[in-house]
């Protein structure tokens, strides 16, 4: 991305701010889907971290990554998600409690691992280039259909069986045993 | 600091924490597969800060990136329709009651 001069006032490059903004931007929203209360919020501040990390893609020079970024998870996976939320909102689930009570533990895990993974990161003498390397998509087509096109019909053998997997998993099945009828097993659970 | 492979890598890493504690603590399996997604974006991003800073391999990496991303779409898929299938049962997508194999 080329734009002139430094910002005023700031004395920082363009794409420093940009990278900062949407740094903060993808953070901020990454930790209200983690600490929000509602799923329904939780799914749509998913989206806006998938969209951030779009234009992060974009900084980096993958416009074609961060255009799939966009069509694949904020067109598709997020709206996947989005209707496992409403098919799994019930009324008799609180939503009072999000965490589990263990929840320190996890958050004591978390944060040793943010840790060692960043000094290990910061310690290291990586041998990077100086500036950003533009990944043109022509080179991407010729090397996915090339070296790894073994690889992408693979791929999408798996995605059809995942998909086909994913149908006969949801599919409401008429012939299975009674227990499985979800209200004769809540009449069954109230019992006991 | 944008044009540092460090910078994009601490992003990457900050992003996979909260993805971890995430799926640690939350109750709902919903909210955990989200926190999966949150993990499988970080991991992506730092695919492609080291695709981007190396010069040579640049189309390569861009090309594995790719290739997370289908299997993270196949993983979602999967995982949402076995949330489904449970909900089903159990009326709840609360994951600390699914307790039948305490019992």
């Amino acid at each position: 991305m080329e734009l002139p001069g430094t910002v005023p006032y700031l004395d920082w490059r363009w794409d420093d701010l940009i990278f900062l903004l949407l740094a903060g931007v993808m953070l901020g929203s990454a930790l209200l889907v983690v600490l929000g209360r509602d799923i329904i919020r939780s799914a749509l501040w998913l989206i806006l971290t998938f969209a951030a990390l779009a234009g992060i893609y974009g900084l980096l020079g993958s416009a074609f990554l961060a255009i799939s970024q966009v069509l694949v998870y904020v067109g598709a996976i997020a709206v996947l998600i989005l209707f496992a939320v409403m098919i799994t909102q019930s009324k008799r689930g609180p939503a009072k409690l999000v965490f589990q009570r263990q929840w320190w533990a996890g958050a004591l895990a978390a944060i040793v691992l943010v840790l060692l993974m960043a000094t290990t990161i910061l310690l290291t003498e990586w041998d990077a280039a100086e500036s950003v390397q533009v990944a043109e998509a022509r080179d991407i087509a010729l090397t996915l259909f090339g070296d790894y096109l073994f690889a992408f019909v693979a791929l999408g053998v798996l995605l059809l069986a995942g998909v086909i997997g994913a149908l006969y998993l949801a599919k409401r099945d008429d012939d299975m045993p009674q227990t499985n009828d979800p209200l004769r097993a809540i009449d069954e659970e109230e019992v006991a | 600091m944008s044009q540092s492979l460090e910078a994009y890598l601490i992003l990457s890493v900050l992003l996979f924490g909260i993805g971890v504690f995430g799926f640690l603590a939350k109750r709902n399996a919903i909210a955990m597969l989200m926190s999966i997604e949150l993990m499988l974006n970080s991991v992506n991003l730092a695919i492609i800060a080291f695709g981007a800073f190396t010069p040579e391999l640049a189309a390569q990496f861009s090309t594995i990136a790719l290739f997370v991303i289908a299997l993270a779409a196949g993983e979602a898929t999967v995982g949402l329709a076995i949330v489904i299938a449970i909900y089903r049962n159990r009326r709840t997508p609360l994951v600390d009651e699914y307790a039948s194999m305490k019992e």
